[in-house]
């Protein structure tokens, strides 16, 4: 089999990566800046709430996670699962999983602007929203930009998680058609894929920070 | 009530925990007066501003714009604020100057004295944009509109803070220290702008550790101490011929510092 039928092979477990990504990013990065919120709230039992959610999120594998969302249904409540689902809970896992990381993002870079900020907001009249989504949120992104860029690199790399489920993604496909021509040249494809996907979006969140660099 | 006083605070009450920080301060303020309040350090000048500009609640007293409350002590004998709406009215009265300028990083200069403008009072951006370009030329500063804060001197930033708040229409306005932030060359340009405002009639009060300032634009001097108004009146006689001991004292050390 020839490295080109190989990548061929390939492509559709691409496309599926990509989408993992994609939405991952689509729906964790406005969730986390709700469990910011949610994770900074006056109501106490909410915020323990939410503090151990981020806690357990951070604290156990991925892997494990990913396990559970998919299995969970079927030995917690005797749910049958469809194949259909196993794409849902890919999404959803790295969804609930992400959020928590890019949630303690938020908050750091929420919690690092200076209260004279929103002091001088106040003062010129500007409502709560107002005052958060014009002038402190900015600011918020432009910090954390670097801590974001981490992350999105780091999932890139963990979709290939998704292989315990064997939800068929990049890396599970490779493992596959590794097993099955019993050759290494599936993984060097995907490895090739990875570093690329990984090269463009370092590239371009390099730029975006250097957008954001305007002002100080 | 008399039409032309723009701020009443009366018996004005405000502790932080055990610490009482102010004592009972009433004071009033007309259109076009100035009035400078100074004091050591730990008096309570900011939070008396800050109470004024709402940013502190008050424990006790009364804060009245125009005639408007916007706090009164209530039967509990605690003050009571009134609703968001009416507070939001009472805001547009009022402009702050802070000691550390507090613009917005990511605005560009005219953006900074803009935005206000167009999102709070819904003007056009247009008109926002003439009213903000007139105000920057008038504190010299026509070519710095495409700036932003970090690229400006201190003097230059403090001078766009003070259109930001102008460019709002404020019917007084409040400045905290607005120099003592910045290198002793670059608080002449923002006194200058300063006593501009006040020989426009602008209703001003300005905490201040610049005695000579303050002798030369205040109608009313406040010299506080302990979080009470130890002694009040024309800078001639609060700064000249102070009548008590403790204003004589401050002024006593102010003078040793600056010789
Ligand atoms: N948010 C706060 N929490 C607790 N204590 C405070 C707070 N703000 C001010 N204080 C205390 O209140 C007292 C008065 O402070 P304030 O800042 O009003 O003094 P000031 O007259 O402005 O002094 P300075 O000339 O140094 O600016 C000080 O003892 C200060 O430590
Ligand atoms: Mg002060």
């Amino acid at each position: 089999m020839s490295f080109l039928t190989i990548l061929e092979q390939l492509t559709p477990g691409m496309w599926r990566s990509m989408l993992i990504f994609f939405l991952t990013l689509l729906f964790s990065l406005p969730l986390g800046l709700a469990v910011a919120f949610g994770r900074m709230s006056k109501c106490t039992p909410w915020r323990w709430l939410i503090k151990a959610y981020i806690s357990i999120m951070r604290g156990t594998p991925l892997m494990l996670q990913l396990m559970v969302v998919y299995y969970g249904p079927f030995y917690i409540f005797g749910v049958s699962i469809s194949s259909g689902y196993k794409f849902y809970a890919v999404i959803i896992a790295f969804v609930v999983n992400y959020a928590a990381y890019f949630a303690e993002i938020y908050r750091g870079g929420i919690e690092s602007i200076a209260v004279g900020q929103y002091e001088a907001a106040e003062v010129l009249g500007y409502t709560k929203n107002q005052t958060f989504f014009r002038i402190i949120l900015p600011q918020v992104i432009k910090r954390i930009l670097p801590s974001i860029t981490n992350e999105i690199i780091t999932l890139i790399k963990d979709t290939s998680l998704s292989f315990v489920i064997t939800y068929m993604e990049m890396f599970t496909t490779a493992r596959q058609i590794a097993a099955s021509q019993s050759s290494v040249l599936p993984f060097v494809g995907a490895a090739v894929f990875y570093y690329v996907f990984n090269l463009i979006v370092a590239v371009l969140m390099e730029k975006a920070e250097k957008r954001a660099a305007y002002f100080e | 009530m008399d039409a032309d006083v723009i701020l009443e605070m009366k018996d004005i009450k405000k502790s932080f925990g055990e610490l009482d920080v102010l004592n009972g301060i009433s004071l009033s303020v007309r259109r076009g007066e100035v009035l400078a309040v100074i004091g050591p350090s730990g008096g309570g000048k900011s939070t008396l501003l800050r109470c004024a500009t709402l940013l502190e609640t008050i424990d006790s007293g009364a804060i009245r714009y125009l005639g408007e409350t916007a706090a009164d002590t209530g039967v509990e004998g605690s003050a009571v604020y009134a609703p968001i709406e009416k507070l939001r009215k009472i805001r547009s009265y009022f402009g702050l100057v802070f000691q550390n300028f507090n613009l917005f990083p990511h605005y560009s200069v005219l953006k900074n004295v803009t935005d206000a403008p167009v999102v709070v009072q819904k003007c056009s951006k247009r008109e926002a944009e003439e009213k903000g370009r007139a105000l920057l030329k008038k504190m010299g500063l026509e070519d710095k509109e495409t700036y932003y804060p970090s690229q400006l001197s201190g003097g230059q930033q403090q001078r766009v803070s003070i259109v930001r708040a102008l460019a709002m229409e404020p019917q007084i306005l409040f400045f905290d220290e607005p120099t003592s932030a910045l290198d002793p060359e670059l608080t002449g340009e923002v006194l200058k702008v300063i006593r501009q405002l006040a020989d426009e009639h602008m209703t001003m009060v300005i905490v201040t550790h610049e005695m000579a300032f303050a002798r030369a634009v205040a109608d009313t001097v406040v010299f506080m101490d302990g979080g009470v108004i130890v002694e009040q009146g024309p800078p001639e006689q609060v700064l000249g011929a102070p009548r008590e001991e403790r204003t004589r004292q401050f002024l006593a050390r102010y003078s040793e510092k600056e010789a």
